[in-house]
């Protein structure tokens, strides 16, 4: 019986092979990263308890169906200077804060804003509130957005690299890498300086 | 003599035989990494406004997407709303969360997110109408999806 050698396969064209493949998933691969403006909704609750906020601690941001803004209900104004206008309101410190388990409210020592008894008491009783029409646009609601989250992270970058000389968003990548109890409670300090406090009434008709 | 010189002729041949080990590799890379499109956009492709303080979207299981933009026939006007596979009215908002609540784990809803891919030229009732939806039925958190940048005047 006469033993058949099997001939050797070509490799060969295996890298074309290879290649023909690798185009195929090259094209259709897609990279995207889904990324945004994070926001939590408030919860709906039956009975709101009635609370008198005071005008000068709420900023007041309009925006009407041709894009324009209007802040505190007599100045126009443009999308880039929203963060400049929103950091001096919520850094005041004009007054004192809330009360915290029944001690009395404090002036805020760590802010640096003008103290001007007619704008906020104290970052935890500044609110921003966006009121927008049913036909803006979206792109222009979320470029505010944008600017007040700006705002927010801005402060708490430079009170950050106050207190621990290293930025919110440093200590926020930290965490993600090692989450340490020491580097959580150093954050809650930080977003418990600034609260973020933004409220949207109804849209205008 | 000539024994020295053959030695100095050409090159030597680069030896091309790890090549499809090479391409293999790349091959399982992508192959791993690609993620097929799942769902067929039945609107215009909504062009996403642009922002500079963005988050990146963890854990991708949790997220469930709903588009918003105009609808690809021109002579229709209006926001269209677009989950999964089809356009749904404002009001099928909760059900489309609803479901997307029976996939996952009892413990995994609280960390779902919803994300809102919407044109930039949508109008913000629309938008303002979807979050109200999802205040009903407690899906609190939310992302507006984004491109990164910092020229936000595209955006208006």
């Amino acid at each position: 019986m006469a033993r058949r050698e099997v001939g050797e396969i070509n490799a060969g064209s295996m890298a074309d092979i290879a290649f023909l493949l690798l185009i195929f998933f090259l094209v259709t691969t897609t990279m995207d990263v889904d990324s945004g403006i994070a926001r939590k909704l408030p919860e709906k609750t039956e009975d709101t308890p009635e609370v008198t906020i005071k005008e000068k601690n709420v900023f007041d941001i309009v925006v009407n169906r041709n894009n324009q803004i209007l802040i505190e209900g007599d100045q126009y104004v443009k999308v880039t200077d929203i963060r400049r206008l929103t950091m001096a309101f919520i850094d005041n410190g004009g007054g004192i804060g809330i009360p915290k388990d029944d001690k009395p409210g404090e002036p805020c020592d760590y802010c640096t804003g003008a103290k001007d008894p007619a704008s906020s008491d104290h970052p935890s009783k500044a609110i921003v509130s966006l009121q927008s029409d049913r036909g803006t646009k979206y792109g222009m609601y979320v470029s505010i957005q944008n600017e007040i989250e700006g705002a927010y992270t801005d402060l708490r970058n430079k009170l950050s690299l106050k207190l621990y000389s290293r930025s919110y968003d440093a200590l926020l990548s930290d965490y993600k890498d090692t989450p340490t109890e020491k580097l959580k409670a150093k954050i809650d300090d930080i977003k418990d300086k600034y609260p973020q406090i933004i409220t949207e009434p109804e849209p205008i008709k | 003599m000539s024994k020295f010189r053959k030695k100095k002729k050409g090159l030597p041949k680069i030896s091309t035989a790890s090549l499809p080990d090479i391409v293999f590799m790349l091959l399982f890379f992508f192959m791993v990494s690609t993620t097929m499109r799942e769902t067929d956009l039945l609107l215009k492709k909504p062009v996403l406004p642009t922002a500079s303080e963005v988050k990146k979207l963890e854990q991708k299981s949790l997220v469930s997407t709903i588009y918003v933009g105009k609808s690809k026939d021109s002579r229709i006007s209006g926001d269209k709303i677009q989950v999964n596979d089809k356009i749904i009215d404002v009001n099928d908002v909760t059900s489309f969360i609803y479901s997307e609540r029976a996939l996952r784990k009892e413990e995994e809803v609280k960390f779902m997110t919803t994300s809102i891919k919407a044109d930039k030229d949508a109008s913000v009732g629309t938008i303002l109408d979807i979050k109200e939806q999802l205040r009903d039925i407690n899906a609190l958190k939310i992302s507006f999806s984004t491109v990164k940048g910092t020229n936000l005047k595209t955006n208006y």
